[in-house]
C-alpha cells in the first residue's frame, strides 16, 4: 500500500513535471529583454499619462508596436533618454505639461451658489443635481475631486477652497482632467503662462451676472483683436487660446476688461539691442511676431519700442546673448 | 432523472450553497478583486474556466487512482486526495496559462494575473473535493464544476456592484473601507442564506 501511494503520487508528480517541461518548451514565448529594460527605467508610478494601463504595457508597445518613446511625464527627460538609448533612438525634447485649472471661482466666498449642498462631497456627485449648485453652470464646483485624483499631492487647496496647482510637482499626467466632471483642467506646455481662466459659453450678461468671482469671459472678443498673432479665436462667446501660436506677451490679459485672462510673468521689461554684440544675423527680426526690430543684414539691428510688445521672444532667440532687458 | 438531477446541481451550486456565501470558500478574491466591476469579470471568468478544468482532471486522477473501487492498483489511496488534487489543479492552471498565452495572448491579457492566483485559490480544491464526496458522476462532476464557478462569479460581480457604490456614499469614518465591505458581506450572506429552504 505504501509502494502503490508512492507511486501514484511520485508517478504524477514525475508525469506533470515532465509534462510542464514540454509544454513550456512548445508553447514558449519570447520576451524581448528590451522590454524588461525599458520598465526599469520606468518609474513605475503607473500613472496612465502615457495612455496605457501601466508602466509595464507602455514598455511593451515601446518594443512591440513602436510607441513614442516620450510619452511618459513623471519621468521626463531623464527617462526618455535611457528608454533612447535602449531603444537606439534619438531623445527629441520634450515640452513638460502642466495642468491648468480653467475657473477662478469655486472657493468659498467667490462662488454663488444655487443652494446649500450637504450632499456627498464629490464634483462627480454634485454634477447629478441639476448640474451642481455653482450659479455658473460650467464653473468650478468646488469639492476637489482633481485634488484627489492627483497621484503627485500637486493640487493644493487654500484656506479658502480654492485650488492651485503647484508647478513644481505637477508632472502633466493628466489624471485630474480626467477627474473634473466640468472639464475645466487641461494640459498646457508649462511656459505658456498666459491663459484665460473660464469655460463660460454663457452670453456676456449672464456669464458675468452668475460668476462669483466676476472674471468670467464675456465673449467681447476684445483680446481676439489685439492678439498680435491671432493665437485667440472665439468659440460659442467663450474666447480660447491656441497655445501653439501663442507666444505668451501678455497683450490679451492688460486688454480684457474682466480678468478673466491672467498673465503669470509679473514683469516684463523692454529688450534693447547692444549694438557691438549684433552681428546682424536677422533671427530675431524672423522671429518677432510684431516685426518690431529693424535692421539689415550683418548690420546692428534695433528694436522699435512703440511695436514692441515685450514678449520676451527676441531674448531667447538671440545667438549671441546680444538682446538684454533695458535697465530703468 | 438524469436531467432533472443536473439541474438540481446547477440551482444548488448557484443559489442553495454558493461557495462564497454559504461554504465560505474563495473569500480572499471574494475581498480583493470586488473593487471594480472589470476585474471582477475577468477573475470570475477565469475561476469558472479552472473551476471546470480542474472537475474534469481531479474526477479522473480519483477514479482512476485513488479510489478503492475503479482504482487500477486496488487500495484505499484516499487519504492522498488532498495533495495529489492541489498539485495537479497547480499544474493544470500553470499549463492552462501557458496554452493560452501562446495561442490566445488577447485572452491572456483580459485574464491577467487572475489566472495564477486563483491556483491558490480554496474554492478550486472544494469543488474537486465536494465532487468525490458527493459522489457525482463524471458528467455530475463537470456541472458542478461550471456552476460552482457561475455562483462564485455572481456574487463576485454582485459584491463588485455593491462596492463601486460605496466608493460614493458617505461612510461613517470608523467603518470606510474594508469594514464596510465585511458587513455588506455579511448581509448577503445572511440573504443567500433565504435559498437554503429551496427544496426539490
Amino acid at each position: 500500500m505504501i509502494t502503490s501511494a508512492l507511486i501514484v503520487l511520485g508517478g504524477l508528480g514525475i508525469i506533470f513535471g515532465i509534462g510542464l517541461a514540454i509544454a513550456s518548451r512548445i508553447f514558449h514565448v519570447d520576451v524581448d529583454p528590451k522590454i524588461e529594460k525599458i520598465e526599469e527605467c520606468l518609474p513605475g508610478a503607473n500613472c496612465g499619462a502615457c495612455g496605457y494601463a501601466g508602466c509595464s504595457q507602455y514598455a511593451e508597445s515601446i518594443v512591440k508596436d513602436n510607441e513614442e518613446i516620450d510619452l511618459c511625464a513623471p519621468g521626463g527627460d531623464e527617462v526618455i533618454a535611457k528608454i533612447a538609448k535602449i531603444m537606439g533612438k534619438k531623445a527629441g525634447k520634450k515640452e513638460p505639461q502642466i495642468a491648468l485649472i480653467k475657473c477662478q471661482s469655486g472657493g468659498n466666498d467667490n462662488t454663488k451658489f444655487k443652494y446649500k449642498n450637504k450632499g456627498i462631497k464629490s464634483c462627480q456627485a454634485a454634477m447629478e443635481l441639476d448640474g451642481g449648485h455653482n450659479v455658473c453652470e460650467y464653473g468650478c464646483l468646488g469639492f476637489n475631486d482633481c485634488v484627489d485624483a492627483c497621484p503627485f499631492y500637486a493640487i493644493e487647496v487654500d484656506e479658502n477652497n480654492m485650488r492651485y496647482v503647484d508647478p513644481e510637482k505637477c508632472t502633466g499626467c493628466g489624471n485630474c482632467v480626467d477627474a473634473c466632471p466640468k472639464d475645466l483642467i487641461e494640459l498646457i506646455p508649462i511656459s505658456k503662462k498666459v491663459n484665460i481662466l473660464c469655460m463660460s459659453h454663457d452670453k456676456g450678461g449672464v456669464a458675468k451676472k452668475s460668476c462669483g468671482n466676476e472674471t468670467a469671459c464675456i465673449g467681447c472678443s476684445i483680446c481676439a483683436k489685439k492678439c498680435p498673432v491671432n493665437a485667440i479665436s472665439m468659440e460659442d462667446k467663450l474666447a480660447v487660446i491656441d497655445y501653439d501660436k501663442c507666444v505668451v506677451c501678455g497683450i490679451c490679459a492688460e486688454a480684457c476688461p474682466t480678468g478673466a485672462i491672467t498673465d503669470k510673468i509679473e514683469n516684463r521689461p523692454q529688450p534693447i539691442i547692444k549694438e557691438e554684440d549684433c552681428i546682424g544675423c536677422t533671427i530675431c527680426a524672423k522671429k518677432c511676431p510684431v516685426e518690431a526690430i529693424e535692421g539689415e543684414v550683418k548690420k546692428p539691428h534695433k528694436i522699435v519700442e512703440e511695436k514692441c510688445i515685450k514678449c520676451g521672444i527676441c531674448l531667447d532667440v538671440c545667438p549671441k546673448d546680444a538682446i538684454v532687458p533695458k535697465k530703468e | 432523472m438524469e436531467l432533472s438531477n443536473l439541474f438540481f446541481i446547477i440551482i444548488s451550486a448557484i443559489f442553495i450553497n454558493n461557495f462564497v456565501l454559504v461554504r465560505f470558500l474563495g473569500l480572499c478574491p471574494y475581498i480583493g478583486v470586488s473593487k471594480k466591476l472589470d476585474s471582477a469579470l475577468g477573475m470570475g471568468m477565469a475561476v469558472i474556466f479552472v473551476m471546470t478544468m480542474a472537475s474534469v482532471f481531479t474526477w479522473l486522477i480519483n477514479h482512476f487512482f485513488l479510489s478503492p473501487d475503479t482504482g487500477i492498483f486496488g487500495y484505499d489511496l484516499t487519504f492522498l486526495r488532498t495533495i495529489a488534487f492541489i498539485l495537479s489543479i497547480a499544474v493544470l492552471v500553470q499549463f492552462v496559462e501557458m496554452v493560452i498565452r501562446k495561442s490566445a495572448p488577447e485572452l491572456y491579457k483580459a485574464l491577467g494575473i487572475y489566472l495564477p492566483l486563483i491556483t491558490t485559490n480554496c474554492a478550486v480544491l472544494g469543488v474537486s473535493i465536494l465532487n468525490i464526496t458527493e459522489n457525482y458522476n463524471f458528467i455530475e462532476a463537470i456541472v458542478n464544476g461550471i456552476s460552482s464557478g457561475l455562483g462564485f462569479t455572481l456574487v463576485l460581480l454582485l459584491m463588485a456592484g455593491i462596492r463601486e457604490r460605496l466608493e460614493r456614499a458617505q461612510v461613517p469614518k470608523a467603518l470606510q473601507g474594508m469594514p464596510i465591505a465585511f458587513i455588506v458581506a455579511g448581509c448577503m450572506a445572511l440573504a443567500f442564506l433565504g435559498f437554503s429552504g429551496l427544496k426539490f
